[in-house]
């Protein structure tokens, strides 16, 4: 099928960037997206141009490097799949397709569809863990866990970090990230010492980077190719709750 | 070590390689295989705790085994500096594993014990790998599920909330801890977090989107690396007193795998050309059940768990060439050739046999699908006995998967499947401390060759990558420290700056071609002459055919590449290039290792070593070792270190599935 492209590109992050038309001609419906796009780019640097940058490595939906936002959604059209996953069926013979990068003020632009999402690793940093060192642990078996809890913590830990959240965010929160964690870890009794100051140390990093506050919009869990609950965000709500009525400190 | 001693005397590759001296010491203790590590950490000399912050390490790559020997080593009070090439540690491949972790925890009280998990290794891996260092991995899983589980890691549990298990291809008892089909997902994540744990403390230092270019040896000791930063292409160099590899395996010299698109080989090989041997490059695995290539334009294969294999059943056409819709095909039409030809395991027999047989199936024109490489897996008889709503129980999450990438629904046509690269199993040669060739580089994970042989089993690299990080580096790491630190290296030292310039150079000379090729053209022109004569079936005549053509290929790369823009600043043309050029000489090295091997095992089958039904057969009498290759030099044979096996605990014996 016979494809227009209208692509981001910013050649650095101090660029201005703008949308630009490529026209592929021999576009096959099994492609994936990103082979699409290896097709162009493949093209491009035959005629010396400089190829699309776009992050992406496992192409199996897991390792969260790959996000674009398709004709306005983050990942595209297809619920609960990453862009990697995304085949090109799903458009038809002569559409227009525009890609553009994430945008929030938190994830700046590195090139073309390429952004900087260390901002996450920050939030982890400031609480996302159980502190266990090496070597210290109980026999596994010595601490049962109820399976509801342990389904639930799986279902929040699924979350792959690919930032689609922010990106369909009006507000450019990563309410549904820092939940995600916060309920992940909060759920199971290894993570209950540190349940209320992780809540309180991670929002505290998440508002002190450039991500917006949370109105309960909704948009973050649409657009999620994991699925993670909205349900999250009021367990986030609660454990911060419950930390400021304890007098929970955070460090 | 680099004496070179006589002419090789096998009769095939001669003149290929040249016979250097057996490695005589492993270092590991000479105890009974159940004291061994015991032995061994008692022996292990300590660091001051007040004298670790003084004391520098390098670790590169964050998966299982980088990720948590970072994390375990900065708790201990080291410093420490992690690199990875992806935008953040997390994502590290490691991510993308399935299906399990084995621990020899013997919940199900099915006769589990450390011995038999050792045992069901050393077998499986079809008597290729060293007993000492399985015998460890087998103890030392169940410390890893302990301290996952105190990490929060979710694993599946039962309603009384003890942790589920299930089983694994090659053995007979349920000892595969699992979280849903994202275990590695999971552990990873655990370690990662315990990472940014150190991080927070301080005594992490991370460094994402930053690839080692090249190793930095002072005085024969590995004491730095040379890294690009992706982000504005800088060249930096970080000293240490000690460098730890856990960069992962080499699959991608394929093209088409199931590893990460920018898996690579660069760390590993940087470290070979430096004095590191690499050894068994020719042990790859293959798993059978990946969705096959659709077209020219396919960048990478997915896998399908193993699992499938309980209920689905494979079969072809009798017919060759017959392209009917599977479902207007009989019954009595069809072939389902593992059933028929090994009765007893059937559709569940392992890796190697399970793709060999599809190939030979699609060899005989028998495959399905656009291009004649493909087999049905067909769960129409799983629908039909156990209900629709079962099969999607079990399933449900694989089949949408598969109908996301091919269109199809499994539901109503059978899935269409071929095999595919996923795993290395050879890697950079360590002795039983992790220690490379080289003093002072350790090398974990699948980045090592250590403990699967000549095969893998399933759910057995995330119990290796966790036991070399998390346990085994932590020990061995602070026994070489216990002389540190070191001499300072000077950043202008002569060999720092060797290493910089030799970088600089090759991207100068990468980005100055200005040929009429892409370096995907390239990769995907090496990789298939590498999965043709190289892959699940190898010949003399093949091998010797992909020799000649490799120098040449790898002349035309360097001579012809085009990469658009510069060094200076975000370019991912440039990274593929440097690491396809590394592929082109792994590869050689790979052909020479599968050449010399005149014997099937494992992974590894010679066309020429086979049983008079067409098994594998392994020749214990001339092949009882690994062999460990050392760079000699650009255009120079490499040159061929035995370490012998030894087997004290396990006795060899032919496997059959019949």
């Amino acid at each position: 099928m016979k494809l227009t492209l209208r692509i981001w590109r910013q050649a650095s992050p101090e660029a201005k960037g703008k949308m630009q038309s490529y026209v592929l001609d021999d576009v096959e419906p099994d492609m994936s997206f990103l082979e699409m796009l290896d097709v162009l780019n493949e093209k491009l640097v035959i005629d010396g141009k400089d190829p699309v940058s776009f992050d992406h490595d496992c192409r199996e939906g897991i390792c969260g490097s790959c996000g674009m936002v398709i004709n306005g959604n983050a990942h595209g059209p297809q619920q609960y799949t990453t862009t990697c996953q995304l085949h090109m069926r799903h458009f038809d013979d002569g559409d227009t397709i525009d890609i553009e990068p994430w945008r929030a003020r938190a994830f700046p632009v590195v090139k073309d569809l390429v952004v900087d999402r260390s901002a996450f690793d920050e939030i982890i940093k400031s609480g996302g863990y159980i502190s266990v060192n090496t070597g210290s642990a109980p026999e596994a078996h010595a601490i049962p866990v109820d399976k509801v809890s342990a389904d639930d913590a799986f279902d929040a830990a699924t979350c792959i970090g690919c930032g689609a959240c922010v990106a369909a965010c009006p507000n450019g929160s990563s309410m549904l990230f820092t939940a995600a964690k916060v309920t992940h870890l909060g759920l199971l009794p290894q993570g209950q010492p540190e349940r209320q100051t992780r809540a309180i140390n991670m929002l505290a990093k998440q508002d002190e980077l450039d991500f917006g506050g949370c109105t309960n919009v909704g948009a973050c869990h649409e657009v999620c190719p994991k699925g993670i609950p909205l349900a999250s965000i009021a367990q986030l709500n609660h454990d911060v709750l419950g930390a400021t009525l304890t007098g929970a400190r955070s460090d | 070590m680099s004496e070179l001693q006589q002419e090789p005397t096998a009769v095939q590759g001669e003149g290929r390689y040249v016979l250097g001296d057996p490695i005589g010491d492993t270092r590991a203790p000479d105890s009974p295989i159940a004291d061994r590590w015991s032995d061994r950490k008692f022996s292990a000399r300590l660091v001051n705790p007040a004298n670790r912050r003084k004391m520098s390490v390098i670790v590169v790559g964050t998966g299982l085994a980088g990720a948590a020997a970072a994390a375990t080593l900065g708790e201990a009070g080291y410093n420490v500096k992690s690199f990875c090439y992806q935008d953040s540690p997390r994502r590290a491949h490691s991510i993308a594993a399935q299906g399990g972790i084995n621990a020899a925890k013997n919940y199900r009280y099915d006769g589990d014990s450390i011995h038999r998990l050792f045992y069901d290794t050393v077998k499986g891996g079809d008597f290729r790998s060293r007993e000492s260092n399985v015998h460890r991995l087998a103890e030392v899983s169940l410390n890893i599920i302990d301290q996952c589980v105190a990490q929060g890691v979710p694993f599946a549990r039962e309603y009384s909330g003890l942790l589920d298990t299930r089983s694994f291809g090659g053995t007979q008892v349920s000892r595969t801890f699992y979280a849903r089909g994202q275990t590695g997902q999971q552990l990873l994540l655990g370690a990662y977090q315990a990472l940014e744990r150190q991080v927070h403390a301080g005594t992490v230092e991370v460094h994402p989107r930053t690839e080692m270019l090249d190793l930095i040896v002072v005085d024969g000791k590995a004491r730095g690396i040379v890294t690009r930063n992706l982000f504005t292409g800088q060249l930096d160099t970080h000293l240490a007193d000690v460098v730890i590899l856990c960069s992962g395996g080499y699959g991608n010299v394929y093209y088409l795998s199931t590893n990460a698109k920018g898996s690579n080989v660069t760390a590993a090989w940087r470290a070979h050309k430096r004095g590191a041997l690499f050894a068994n490059p020719c042990y790859t695995q293959i798993h059978p059940t990946c969705i096959p290539v659709s077209g020219e334009y396919q960048s990478k294969l997915t896998l399908m768990s193993e699992s499938l294999r309980n209920d689905g059943r494979v079969w072809v056409p009798k017919e060759c060439g017959d392209d009917r819709d599977p479902n207007d095909i009989p019954e009595d039409e069809r072939d389902y050739y593992l059933e028929r030809q090994y009765p007893a395991f059937g559709n569940l027999v392992p890796r190697d046999i399970a793709s060999r047989a599809a190939k030979n199936m699609c060899d005989a024109e028998h495959g399905v699908g656009p291009s004649g490489l493909g087999v049905y897996l067909d769960f129409k008889d799983a629908i039909e006995r156990l209900g629709r709503s079962a099969v999607e129980a079990k399933y449900g999450n694989l089949f949408e998967m598969y109908e996301r990438i091919t269109g199809d629904d499994p539901y109503e046509t059978p899935m269409r499947i071929y095999p595919a690269i996923h795993y290395t199993m050879g890697g950079l040669w360590v002795d039983y401390d992790l220690r490379s060739t080289i003093p002072g580089l350790f090398v974990g994970g699948e980045a090592n060759f250590s403990d699967h042989g000549a095969n893998r089993l399933g759910a057995s690299a995330l119990m290796q990558g966790l036991s070399d990080g998390y346990f085994v580096l932590p020990t061995t790491v602070a026994d070489y420290l216990a002389d540190a630190p070191f001499d300072e290296v000077p950043q202008d030292h002569p060999a720092v700056q060797e290493a910089v310039d030799a970088t600089r150079a090759r991207i100068d000379k990468l980005l100055s071609a200005n040929g009429h090729r892409t370096v995907d053209s390239f990769h995907r022109e090496l990789g298939q002459l590498v999965w043709d004569q190289c892959g699940m079936a190898r010949s003399k005549e093949g091998l010797e055919k992909a020799l000649d053509r490799i120098p040449s290929l790898r002349e035309e790369f360097w001579r012809d590449v085009k990469i658009v823009g510069t060094g200076d600043g975000f370019n991912q043309s440039l990274e593929k290039a440097g690491r396809v050029a590394d592929f082109m000489e792994l590869a050689e090295l790979m052909c020479i290792d599968a050449l010399h091997r005149e014997e099937s095992c494992g992974g590894h089958f010679r066309v020429e070593s086979q049983t008079e039904d067409g098994e594998a057969q392994r020749d214990d009498e001339n092949f009882s070792y690994v062999a460990a290759w050392e760079y000699a030099g650009d255009n120079q044979r490499p040159v061929l270190h035995k370490e012998d096996l030894e087997f004290s605990y396990v006795h060899p014996t032919q496997r059959s599935y019949k």
